[in-house]
Parts: C-alpha cells; structure tokens; sequence
C-alpha cells in the first residue's frame, strides 16, 4: 500500500473545529468533529487531525479558515498599536467618514482600536498629485517611534495623507521606524493598501497592525504544534477572498483573514456546485442569530470591495460578498407596540437559546417553531450538545407570546414565524440576485450549517428559485472549502485621471508587471497550481461622479489603446445602468490584479454514497408535521444510506448527525451522483 | 377589513425593499457626492388619493421622510387642475412653498397605474449640486427672495404620457453652472422610479391589488395605533422649550423657536406659536418641512416608530400663518437645514423634562454649509462644496458620539483626499475639537477643527452655518457644547464674519486659509455627577483640558496626574451642581 498523502483543510467554529481530510493518494476523505479550544484554538486544531491521522509526516498540505482575526476584531482584543500620521490627522481614525451607527436614534459610541495619545504626527506632506510638498523629517519620526515603543506598543501603523499618489514620505518614515525599533510588526498604510480615501486606507491599515501581533502568535503555535507532531508540508489560510495565502503572508497581512472563516464555505459551496453541474447558486448559512447569503454565478463567488465589521471598523480589500440579516434559529419572534409580528433582530442566540434548550429563554424563537410543527425530532437535536429537546416549552413560549395575542392556534402562530422569518431570508435572497440584476429562476439555494435545509424548500417557494442542494455534510462545509479554495493575490493602485490624459499602453504595460511581481509571490509559496489565471479590472466612473463600475481589461498583443479602455467601460456601464452618458469624460480611479493559482480539483465523487439503499430501506418511520395550514404525516429518512437516484416526494424530512432537511408538501428530492440532495417542485 | 397578520408583516417588509431599493439605485448611479456619498435624497411609495406616505425607503435623508408627501399632494392637486395624471406621466418640481425643503432639493413623481387608475405614486427627491442662483452650491446666506437662491420650478411634466419632454431638460441645464452634473443626477433619479414601478407592478402580480391596498391601509392604521402607545406612557401637562438662531444673514438679531408640548391621554399638541415671524434672509421653513423636523425628532427619541403617515395623526401641531415656520413664497427657504436643526433641537429639549430616559441632549445643530469657488489656470470654473460634521448630544446610558452627522441625514463627509484631488485645496487640519463637547454626567461628543488652504491664485468663500451665538444646550441639567466659529485669513489678518457664521463671497488668495471648528454635543446630567475616572479618561485622551476638569466637572488633578480626591469632594460640595 502506498504511504498516504493527506491534504487537511481546518475550520474553527466557536463551539467545533471541523476537519476535513483527503488522502490524495487513495481519493479518500474522512471528516472530524472536535470541541474548539478557547483560549489556545490550535490545540484543538492538532487534536483534531491526530484523531484521525496517525503519522503527521504523511500530510502534505494543512489549509486553514481562521476566526481567530474576526473575534480580536470584534473582541477588541488586538495588540496596542501606535500611528504615525500626517501634522493634523491624528484623528482621522477616529472621526470616521462622519457617519453614525444607526439611522435613528442619536446614542450611538465608537471607541477606536488605537486611543489617541498613541496617534502621533510628524512633519511631512505629499499633495494631490503627489509633489512631495514637506519632505518627512526622519529624526522626528524616529523620536515618535521610540516614544511609541517606550509606551507598551506592540505594533505600529505608519500613514501618511495622499500616501496613494506618492509613497516616498511613507516608505523613508517606515525605514525610520524599524531603524530605532526593529519590530516585525510595522505596517505601511500604502503597502497595505494604495487607494485613494484615507479614512478606509488607515482603518484597514492600522486594523492590519492591531492585529499583526495576535494572528502571528497563533500561527506561530499553530506551526510548532503541527512540527512537534512530525509535520513538515506547508500551511496555507484562506483570506476573505476565498483565496488562500501562505502562512507567512498571513502574519504580514492578517487583515485579510478578517472574514477567512465564512469565506471558506463560499468556496465549498461554489466547488460542490460546480461539479453537480449547479453554475449560479446563493449560499444559505444560517446560524443562531444570523442567515448569511451569498451570491455564485457563473461558478465565480460575488466580492465586495470593502465591509465594515463593526461600527466605524472598515477593511477595505476583496471579500467574498456576505450579506447577513439577523434571522436565525434564536430569533425571538414578537409582536411590535402596534401589534404587527416580528421575526429578530433581537435573538436569544444559542446560550440560552431557543424556550426548547430549557435554558432560561422563555420567548418563542425560530426554532421553537420548527420544534412545534414537526420538523425538528426533539429527541435528535443536531450539534450534540443537548440529549433532547423540551417541545412543551416550546409550545408554551409560542402560545403565551403569540398564538393568544393573535387569536390563532399554536400551531398556527409557530406556521406564522416560519412564514415571517422565511420572508426575511427570501428578501435577503432578493437582494443579492434581483437587485444586482440576476433572475432568481436560475438559481439553486444551497443551505451550508445546521439550520439552512429546514427551510431552502420554503426559499424555492417564495422566491421562485429553481431548486435548492444540500451538500452531503453541510456542517463540515468550510472545512472542506478549505481544500477546495485556489491560492490567490489581489493588488491594487490609484490612478485617479481622466481617461484622455492616461497612456493607455504604458498603463497596460504597469498592470501586466503588476501582475508578474504577484505571480512570482505566488510560486515561491511552493504550491502545485493546475494552473494560473489573471484578471485585470480597472475603477472606471463618468468625470463628476463618485461611484465606480468594475471594467474588465485584456491585454492585446499589440499593447492596450485607449479606444479598448473606452469600450470596455461603456459595456460594463451599460450593463449596469441600462444608459450611457453622452459627451462626459471618463476617469479611470484605479486597476486591480488578481492573481489567482488554481488548485487541483477535488473529485466530488468522493462523496457519492458506498452501498446506497432505496428509499423505503432508509425510511425510519413518519412524524406529524405541520405546513401549510394543516397536519401531515411526513415520512422520516436516514439521509447518509440514500442511495444514488433515491427520489423522495414531500412531504418528508430526511436527517442525518449534522442537519435536518424538510422537504415541503409539493416539494420532490432526489440524491444526485455527488452524494447531494436535490429539491425541486414536484411535477 | 381583515388582513392576516403574516401578511401584513410580509408585505411590509417586501414594500420597503421596495424603497430601499430605489434609494440604492440613484446613490450607486448620482453624479454628485452630496447624493452618491451624501444620500441626500430619498425615496417612497405614497398614498394615490391623499399622497400620504405609506412606505419609504430606510437609506435616505431622514427629513424628507415627512416632507415627502407634501410634494405629492402638491403634484395631485396640480394635476387635477389640468385633468388628472396619465400612465406615463412623471411630474418634476423643485417648489419648495409647494412640498418643503429648498430649491436644490429636485422632486419626480410618478404614478403607479393599474387597470387604466392610480394605485399609488412612487416619488423620489434628490439634492441637486448646483440650481443656479448667487451662490454656486445655493447655500446664499444674503438671500432675501427665493429668486436669488436657484431657478424656481412648479411641478411641470418631464414624461407626458410616456413621452420624454428634453425642453424641460434643457431649461433645467441652462440654469445650473453644472449642467452635467444635473444630467447625471436627473438620469438616476428616473433609473431609480422605473425600477421602483417595475418591483411594484410585479408585487401586485404577486398578491393581488386589492391585498397590498389593504395592508397599505392596516400599516398606517397601525402606525398611528404604536405612536399613541408611545404618547400614553408619557405624562400629561405641558412643557416648553424655547432655542434660538444666530440670526437670519440679513439683520443681525437672534431668531426664536419656541415649542410648548402638551401630552393629554394619547395624543399631542406641538404649539409653536411663540416663535419668531417670518424673516428676511434664508432660514425660514415652509409649514411641511415643519411637521417633517418634528417627525425627525419623535422618531429618534422613540425609536421603532414607522415611516408612514400614521404616526402623525394624534399630533395636532400649532404653527402660525406666514411665520418663520410657516413661510409662503417669495421669502428665502435655502437655509432651510439650521432652522429644522434647531427645531429638532427644541423637541429634544422638551421632551427630555418629562421623559429623561429616552432623551437625548441636543447634537452640533447646524449643517455648516461651505463653498469655495473659483477659476483654474486655464479659466475652467471649480466649486467645492461641502457640509461638516459635529458632536452628538450626551444620553442617559453614555457620552454623545464624537464628529457624527446632523440628526437630519446619514449624510457621510467626503474624504479629504477626494477634495484635494478635486479642487485645489489643501487640508492643513482635520482633527477633534478638544472642550467641545457640552459637561455632563455625560459628556457631549466632540466636534471637529477643518483647516483648508487655498493653492490657486484666489477663491470666493460661502459659509451657511449656525451655532455662532447660542451654543448646542445639554439637557437634564447637562451643559452646552462649544459654539461654531469660523476663521478666515486674508492679506490683513485673520477674520471671523460679522454675522458669526454666515458669509457670502469673501475672496481669499493663495495660500491663505479658512479655518471651521464645530460645536460638540450638549451634556446629560449634572458635570459634577460625573465619574471622576471618566473625567481622567477625557483628559489622558485629550477630549478636554485640566482645566475644564476643574472647573466644569469639579475634579481636582494631582501633580502625579491622578485625581486628588479629596480636593475633588471638598470642590464637588462646595460648589453644589447648578
């Protein structure tokens, strides 16, 4: 038998780290389901793999969806970080772009990662254009570096206004810094990101210092745990992109893992759609307090230029669109002052939880209504954290809160929250297909996470979706993204001129050795690609507007002309706005590069079920359930015995370990050749 | 009628998805900042007979979510002298006298029809760059006729029965010094109804016409229902406020705003009676922008009340004729922002003596409206216009927000960088304002220092402001924020304008500079109530100095830079909170 050759992809939850592993060598995958570690997740993270891999030496790859940057961010609890900026702009952290955290109600507080005696200015001032208007005083930075240091800060954050259009005051100031104070953690604002608007370039930058010294000491245990096992193969992070880095760039730009973990699931569920053959679906995580969407189509996961993770806390690089609403399992379903009902936002997340966990939430939430109608087996909750669940609580909450309010019966008032909460999440899904423009009939949901695949069947229904597909393993989604996920570079610079007075050629010229210095970072990870692509956009907009459409470049052998830039943004506005605008100038703002190193594909297959049975030998029995009005008696299946081709007609609920699918009255499923679940309206 | 409850809760949701999605459309494809970065502007769906809002959008300007029904009405009664609307009408108007606001501010609207009536109009209103008028960007503070602000026009037809009239385009662009800027702008906001009409039209496909009627009707029903449910938990009597402006840009005297409330069961009267008449310069405010400052204020104080119509139906509101706010044509409205900041400012005020716990102190109050204006080298005509922000009021459960946006929009300011690679400007300061923020148990936000500097040959400088004379008041025996005050360098000196922070057109030369510091927020509370570390806090940070610690808040520094309690207690009691 050949030695085997693992590649592992990690996932760490709040609750669980998921581990998904596939032996290269024998086409095999195993997964693991262990407790996360608090305090220390990479030990976890070993235990995790070592029940189930007995040699360390036989993994050749470890690929890894971290949240350990999320929660310092949310937490607050990165390292003290200091800034050197601009004379007068001490403050631009903390001013914001002037906003407030909601729109009503004026008691909103922000409270900067980094307080303001730790922000320092120093003479230097580079204009507009880039004329270099003070050249920096170096011995002055090198006082402030120090004063800096001598303080307790562990990181600093070097930004200089219009550092964009001339970094030449920023690098001399950064060179100063690490000239008094050797210290790895020192960001340049620019090198982070060198993009016009300071406030979204200095947040991401100092957010990227803030959290340089915390990610780098977990990666740090992470590797010394893995080689004290006898692993020697490379470790590789998924970035908010959906892309990975190597471990090294992750302690440089940690920033970018800012949403690694939700991130990777993208990735999974794009590559399991892929191979069943699904171009364009919307990812469904749902979760105890939140449903996260996204949007695939064409097989390419949505990015948003820049998210905010917490009021006034903005990363500016490529992320993987997320659109979250606060509708989730433990949304507590009440009625307003007028009497109307209402699903979240208020949640009673998973501690206590819903009335059922008997934990000390007496209000009726999502799940509690799912328990009530038949569609969760309370004696077979998923997660294993409870042995069971206590649906008369359950009824109780709903009938005390809603049901005598309402006039209705209980079951009628748990129907009600399904119906309203199912409305939330199909208008989150309107909003991620129809308001970009994108036909939801040709879109297949896909649940990832526990609660999703109770209600797809219910999504098909009110937002017209084709289908929905249930992976094989929805809980261990984003551990298997993490194998799935290809390595990839963004890079991007402000150009900020009109199209006319730009050098097309020379302009193409700079963005394809952009592209090349990027490759290169890419091979010295020492990673086999099947293969590398490129995709060159520029930031284009009409002269007078503020708003930017994204403009997809190629590069002709006979070098780029302005008559292609000028064509290319009129087809990417059209598609847009439906008009162009006569006669107005165009600006190019900025270019970006993606560099992107695919990696060998997994076969789906693998999931495809051994020794599938028919139907009826999985079938379990039948439960009571509750849709559309009235009682029915819903067959129950083993999900994971299903066989290949397996047809099952709703309704029915099909469980397994790790989620619970209903499949509605009119609704039919059958299992693909994936291992999948398909639902579709029946005939 | 009967509605099922799950129903009406969809259908909620799905019509305000609708709006929302409007507003979304015009600040993704609006070509100037002041709506693509600003969102000023606003979108809705109104009632077809009544045009009272049923629906609007969450992501626009708050202050047009009242206004905006009065721009429909003005639309409905206009066209019913000319025979009623068409399908494929879409009317366009500025009139502020006829629908609120100012003259930047540029209304469509458009009917929905369905089987040949009008379901329901859909409108949307947008601040437009330049209007025309004195003073590029229309903030004119000399202003003593609404000619001299910007062209005026009454609601006229841009589509007649669907047909796309460019005359009016062309009257429109002849009057702006921003021609193209008005183009794009205008295009988004017929984007932005045209989606509006297709969502809505499939809506009704979906459920049916008479189904969303009735919702439309049960919602507002409902949302007068929640606001008497907020009116009864509060005491009945009458409390009054009374806050001031600096003065109206023509005559210098202060402008009052006087509001007594009285809470009687369930319903409110909101009398403004004892306010100042009408004024000669730019700072009154039609009778509609009035009711919508009101509506403003109630829905921060109390939060989840609805945007529609309801929940001004047990408000009964007092304001006289032909007063400061209630002003009829030709009086100047273009500083219409100052006047409904402060009267925003005077709910704040009342309502905080009989109900502290959801009361806030009042915000910065004044929009600061400045442009420079001038010409490049090669003669092309620049105009940088901009609004700044301030501090946030104090509240019962933590210090107000530091450098936030008016309680009248969402607006975000546009990014030094953006400026300076714009116009030619360059910022010198863009900081906090240290002492800004009004002493409290707690404390004000702060507001900020702007220092610009001029790097072409010369500008003309507009400033709009207010706060120059009567500083943001703090409430629950909170103190003031600081005043604005306004600095501006020419070959003679520093100057601060005669009128506190009003000027027109004074020329700067290169390299000379303005300099704006803006209010904070008032406080909440007694200062000396504050807890000493707090206190310490603000001072290690620098939000205040040592020795307004001492004298505001009655906390004694040691040398080593910690609190001397016992100086603090000895201070703290002699000199008892005022």
């Amino acid at each position: 038998m050949t030695r085997p050759a693992y590649v592992i992809g990690v996932d760490v939850g709040g609750t669980f780290t998921d581990v998904f592993i596939l032996d290269e060598a024998s086409g095999q995958v195993s997964t693991a389901k262990v407790p996360s570690t608090r305090g220390d997740q990479s030990k976890g993270f070993v235990e995790g793999i070592a029940s189930r891999v007995e040699n360390f030496a036989d993994i050749s790859t470890v690929v890894h969806g971290t949240t350990v940057g999320t929660n310092a961010l949310l937490e607050r609890k990165g390292a003290r970080t200091g800034i050197i900026t601009t004379d007068g702009f001490r403050d631009v952290l903390e001013m914001r772009r002037r906003d407030r955290p909601t729109t009503w109600g004026l008691k909103g507080a922000f409270t900067p990662v980094v307080e303001r005696p730790d922000r320092v200015e120093v003479s230097e001032r580079v204009l507009a254009d880039g004329t270099v208007a003070e050249p920096v005083d170096v011995a002055e930075v090198k006082a402030q570096a120090e004063a800096l240091a001598k303080s307790g800060c562990e990181a600093v954050c070097v930004f200089f206004i219009n550092g964009y259009a001339n970094n030449d005051n920023e690098k001399r100031a950064v060179e100063a810094v690490r000239s008094v104070w050797p210290n790895a953690y020192v960001t340049a604002a620019t090198e982070i990101l060198p993009e016009i608007r300071e406030f979204e370039r200095l947040s991401t930058a100092t957010l990227n210092a803030y959290l340089q010294p915390v990610v780098s000491s977990y990666l740090d245990k992470l590797e010394k745990g893995l080689e004290a096992r006898g692993f020697g193969g490379d470790i590789l992070i998924v970035q908010s992109n959906g892309g990975v880095m190597s471990i090294d760039m992750a302690k440089s730009y940690p920033v970018r893992t800012a949403l690694s973990g939700p991130a990777a699931g993208v990735i999974a569920a794009t590559a399991i759609a892929k191979a069943a053959g699904f171009d364009n679906i919307i990812t469904c995580d749902m979760g105890g307090t939140s449903f996260d969407v996204s949007l695939v189509a064409d097989n390419e996961a949505a990015l948003a230029a820049q998210t905010a993770i917490d009021f006034g806390m903005v990363v500016r690089t490529p992320m993987i669109e997320i659109t979250t609403i606060g509708a989730g399992g433990g949304s507590i379903a009440s009625l307003d002052a007028s009497g109307l009902l209402q699903v979240g936002p208020e949640s009673a997340g998973s501690d206590p939880g819903p009335a059922c966990y008997g934990l000390g939430n007496e209000r009726p939430t999502v799940t509690d209504a799912n328990v009530v109608l038949g569609r969760i087996n309370p004696d077979r909750p998923i997660g294993g954290k409870l042995a069971r669940l206590d649906i008369d609580a359950s009824r109780q909450a709903i009938d005390t809160h809603l049901a005598k309010p309402l006039g209705l019966s209980i079951e009628q008032a748990a129907e009600a929250i399904l119906k309203l909460a199912n409305a939330k999440m199909a208008g989150a899904i309107r909003l991620v297909s129809i308001e970009k423009g994108h036909d939801p009939a040709k879109f297949s949901a896909m649940p990832f996470g526990g609660g999703g695949a109770l209600h797809t069947g219910a999504l098909i229904k009110e937002v017209g979706l084709a289908s929905a597909l249930v992976p094989r393993f929805p809980g261990v989604t984003s551990a298997l993204g993490c194998v799935v996920a290809d390595m990839r570079h963004d890079r991007v610079q402000t150009v900020n001129r009109l199209l006319d007075q730009v050098d097309a050629a020379e302009l193409g010229a700079e963005m394809i050795r952009v592209g090349d210095e990027t490759e290169a970072l890419l091979e010295n990870a020492g990673v086999a690609f099947a293969r590398v692509d490129r995709v060159a956009e520029l930031d284009m907009l009409y002269l007078g507007q503020t708003h930017t459409v994204n403009v997809a470049i190629g590069f002709p052998e006979t070098g780029l002309t302005t008559q292609d830039i000028r064509d290319a943004f009129e087809t990417a506005y059209r598609e847009s706005y439906g008009r162009l605008l006569e006669g107005i100038p165009m600006r190019i703002m900025n270019y970006r590069i993606a560099v992107i190193g695919r990696r060998p594909k997994l076969d789906m297959a693998v999931f495809a079920p051994v020794d599938g049975k028919p139907a009826e030998d999985c079938r379990m029995g039948t439960r009571r359930v509750f849709a559309e009005g009235e009682w029915h008696e819903a067959a129950v299946y083993e999900r994971l015995q299903l066989a290949v081709g397996a047809n099952i007609v709703g309704p029915a609920l099909l469980e397994q370990a790790d989620t619970t699918i209903f499949v509605d009255p009119g609704l039919d499923a059958v299992v693909d050749g994936f291992g999948n679940l398909v639902i579709t309206p029946g005939a | 009628m009967t509605i099922d409850p799950v129903t009406l809760a969809i259908l909620k949701g799905r019509l305000e998805q609708i709006a929302d999605e409007m507003d979304a459309t015009l600040f993704r494809s609006a070509f100037n900042p002041i709506i693509a970065e600003a969102h000023d502007a606003s979108h809705g769906i109104y009632d077809a007979r009544t045009g009272d809002t049923l629906v609007q959008g969450k992501s626009g300007l708050p202050i047009f979510v009242g206004v905006m029904a009065f721009a429909v009405k003005a639309v409905i009664e206009k066209a019913a002298k000319q025979g009623g609307v068409n399908e494929g009408d879409v009317w366009i108007f500025n009139d502020p006298y006829d629908g609120g606001t100012h003259l930047s501010d540029f209304r469509l609207v458009k009917p929905v029809f369905r089987n040949g009536e009008v379901f329901c109009y859909l409108a949307s209103v947008g601040h437009w760059h330049d209007v025309g008028g004195n003073v590029p960007g229309n903030y004119n503070p000399a202003a003593t006729e609404c000619f001299q602000e910007g062209m005026l026009i009454p609601p006229v037809k841009l589509y007649d029965r669907g047909e796309f009239r460019q005359d009016i385009v062309d009257i429109l662009s002849s009057n702006s010094r921003l021609p193209l800027s008005l183009y794009g702008d205008l295009n988004g906001q017929i984007n932005a109804l045209e989606l509006g009409e297709k969502r809505m039209n499939a809506l009704l496909e979906e459920y049916g016409d008479a189904k969303v009627a009735d919702c439309m009707a049960e919602l507002t029903a409902r949302a007068a229902q929640m606001m008497r449910a907020q009116i009864s938990k509060l005491p009945s009597g009458t409390v009054s406020a009374e806050d001031f402006l600096d003065n109206d840009g023509i005559h210098d005297a202060p402008l009052k705003i006087a509001l007594d409330l009285t809470i009687d069961g369930d319903s409110m009267v909101m009398d403004f009676s004892r306010s100042s008449p009408a004024c000669a310069g730019p700072v009154n405010i039609s009778r509609a922008t009035a009711i919508a400052a009101c509506y403003v204020a109630l829905k921060h104080i109390f939060g989840d009340v609805p945007a529609n119509a309801g929940v001004l139906e047990p408000v009964e509101f007092r304001i006289e004729e032909d007063s400061l706010l209630s002003v009829k044509a030709p009086k100047p409205v273009g500083g219409y922002t100052e006047t409904i900041l402060r009267l925003i400012d005077v709910v704040f005020q009342a309502v905080a003596q009989i109900a502290p716990e959801p009361a806030m102190a009042c915000a910065y109050g004044t929009i600061n409206a400045l442009s420079l204006a001038g010409h490049r080298a090669n003669g092309q005509r620049w105009v940088m216009f901009s609004f700044f922000g301030g501090g946030h009021g104090a509240h019962g459960a933590g210090d107000g927000l530091n450098h936030g946006n008016a309680p009248i929009s969402t607006a975000t300011i546009p990014p030094l960088e953006i400026l300076e690679a714009a116009y030619p400007v360059r910022f010198t300061q863009w900081a906090l304002r240290p002492d800004s923020g009004g002493a409290g148990e707690f404390r004000g936000g702060l507001g900020a220092v702007y220092e610009i500097e001029l790097l072409e040959k010369q500008a003309d400088v507009f400033l709009f402001g207010e706060r120059g004379r009567f500083a943001p008041p703090g409430v629950v025996g909170g103190g003031a924020g600081a005043l604005n005050i306004f600095h501006y360098q020419q070959a003679d000196g520093e100057h601060v304008p005669p009128m506190a922070s009003k000027i027109v057109g004074v020329h700067i030369d290169r390299s000379q500079r303005l300099r704006l510091e803006t209010p904070g927020g008032g406080g909440y509370g007694h200062a000396f109530e504050r807890n000493p570390e707090s206190v310490t806090r603000d001072l290690r940070l620098g939000y205040i100095t040592a020795e307004r610690a001492e004298a505001d808040y009655g906390v004694v520094i040691g040398p080593d830079g910690s609190v001397d309690e016992a100086a603090t207690r000895d201070l703290r009691t002699r000199e008892p909170a005022q």
